[in-house]
Formats: C-alpha cells, structure tokens, sequence
C-alpha cells in the first residue's frame, strides 16, 4: 500500500478510462461532453504508456504517448469543427436531438 | 518514498474526482474547467514519475492548446445555458444502468488484464530502448526521436497539418455581400476600363452614370 508501483498507476489509467467510457453512455447534455470524454479516455491511455515506459525503463512508450497526444489534438480540433458547422446547420448539439441517421 | 505515496494518492484522487465532474457537472463550461483540472492533475503525476518532457508537453498541448479550444467552443455556441436534465430520462428509458454495468465490466476486464498479465513476466524480452539515467529525460526523447523515429515524428507533423486544414475547410462560409480584394482584378485593369474622356457641352454639364 505504501510502496507505490505500476500496478497503482495501471489502476488509476482503468479507473480514468472506465470514467470516460461510462461519461460517453450516460451522456443526456451536449455532444461537447462526449469529445470530453474522450479526451479523458485518451489520457488514461497516456498514464498507461508513460507508466510502463518508467517502470520498464523503456523509452519508447513515452515516445507513443508523444504520438497519442499528437492525434488527440488533431482529433479534438477535427471534432470541434464539425460540431461548429453541425451546430450552424440545425442550431442544436443536444445528444437526444442529433438523429437524423435515424441510429 | 513516502512523499511518493502521499503525492501519488492526492493526485490520483484529484483527477479522479475531476474526471468524474467532467461527466456529472451539469455546466458544459464547468466540465470543461475540470478537464483542464485533470489534465493539470496527471501532468503533474508524468513529471513526478520522471517523464518530465511529456509532462510539459502535456501542459503546454492539453491545457494550452485543447482545453481552450474546448472553452472557446463552448462558450461559442451557447450550451452552456443549456441547463438540461442530468440522467433523466426524457424520451421513455434511461442510459444510467446499461451504462453502469458496461462501465463495471470494462473495469474489471481491466483489472483482470494487469493481474493476468503479473504472471507472464516473459512480455519483457522484447528489444527495449534503455532510459539513460545520465542525461534528462528531454535529452534522451530527443536523442531517439529524431534519428529513429524521425519517420513517424515527420508524420504526426503532417496529420496536425491536416487536420488543421480540414478544420479550416470545414468552418469556412462564404458570405455574400463581402468585398474582397482581387489582385488579378486589379493588376490587369487598364487605363480604358477606368477612364474615358466625354465632351462636356456648354451649360449642360456631366451625367455621371455610376
């Protein structure tokens, strides 16, 4: 309990990532949250990596959670757009009203 | 190690606690807040545990970068006065217990992965790349990003250059009435276009047609 390793910080990246994924079922608001959630899934990810990399004193899981971070950045600029431009088009990003693929 | 264990159970808590306020406050810009929280919280853990770059780098992307655009989104498109239910159901049923079970399941399919995987210790005889305890740790990310993974470094570039484009095609509008500015207009006018010369009678002046 005292002596902390991998295992603590292997628990605290599944406890992150369950978080993430429970934020994007339980979602009744805004679309914006589930791209939090997201976000939130792809760190837990990076704790993961980074973890392993330090514990393993292997450099190359830090090197992939640089490339993580690259894509979330980009994914999160991508998703953000669509979402200006869905909401210039029907005035809405409520989750419950986004069905017009009838999903 | 003491000091390990106490920062590594405040911080923990703090981004847990925040992580669950992103998906539970019922502010859009509140959750943004706590994701900026969160990400703070677990940079703080990388440069704890000695990934001091990625730390930074997390701060300077996440914080600077991502958490303000979230904000600026946010804030833009006017959800944030959307004071909608939280879990209630509105249209018959409810997400809150399918949620919860595939949330609890996914837990502990990742808990029983990293117990499972305690007892195959032989995953570990791959080629690693040794941290070297010498230098800093932006020192040796550096040393091998840009000589082994040179290639995917280049690449990433290129996928923020994308995406950077495709977010500018995508939130582009033309609007009508705007007047713009045409160099091609303007170099190729010629003195015929703008000028003429009209005789002016006497008393009678110019009819400027305009």
């Amino acid at each position: 309990m005292i002596d902390i390793g991998l295992g603590h910080y292997l628990t605290l990246g599944a406890i992150i990532f369950t978080i993430g994924i429970i934020g994007i079922f339980l979602n009744r608001k805004n679309i914006i949250v589930i791209l939090m959630s997201i976000e939130l899934i792809l760190l837990a990810v990076n704790i993961n990596l980074v973890s392993f990399s330090v514990f393993f004193n292997d450099l190359v899981g830090q090197i992939f959670a640089l490339f993580i971070l690259t894509v979330a950045a980009a994914e999160a600029a991508i998703g953000l757009a669509i979402i200006v431009v869905y909401y210039r088009n029907t005035g809405t990003v409520h989750v419950e009203e986004i069905n017009s693929l009838k999903g | 190690m003491i000091a390990h264990t106490f920062f590594f159970y405040t911080f923990s808590l703090i981004a847990i606690i925040s992580a669950i306020m992103v998906i539970a406050s019922k502010n859009t810009v509140h959750s943004v807040f706590f994701l900026i929280l969160d990400f703070i919280t677990i940079s703080c853990l990388f440069i704890m545990i000695g990934a001091e770059f990625l730390g930074m780098i997390m701060l300077i992307v996440y914080v600077g970068a991502v958490a303000v655009l979230f904000l600026f989104v946010v804030m833009m498109l006017n959800v944030a006065q959307q004071k909608n239910q939280w879990f209630e159901a509105t249209s018959g049923y409810s997400h809150m217990p399918i949620g919860l079970i595939i949330g609890a399941v996914i837990f502990f399919e990742l808990i029983i992965v990293v117990g499972g995987w305690k007892h195959k210790p032989d995953l570990l005889s791959t080629k690693i790349i040794n941290i070297d305890q010498n230098i800093t740790n932006t020192h040796s990310i550096g040393n091998i990003l840009y000589t082994d993974y040179i290639h995917l470094f280049q690449l990433s570039g290129m996928i923020l250059l994308v995406a950077m484009i495709g977010a500018i095609v995508l939130t582009f509008r033309k609007r009508s009435g705007i007047k713009r500015q045409s160099y091609i207009r303007q170099i190729s006018r010629e003195k015929i276009d703008g000028v003429s010369l009209v005789d002016v009678e006497k008393n009678k002046g110019v009819i400027i047609d305009d």
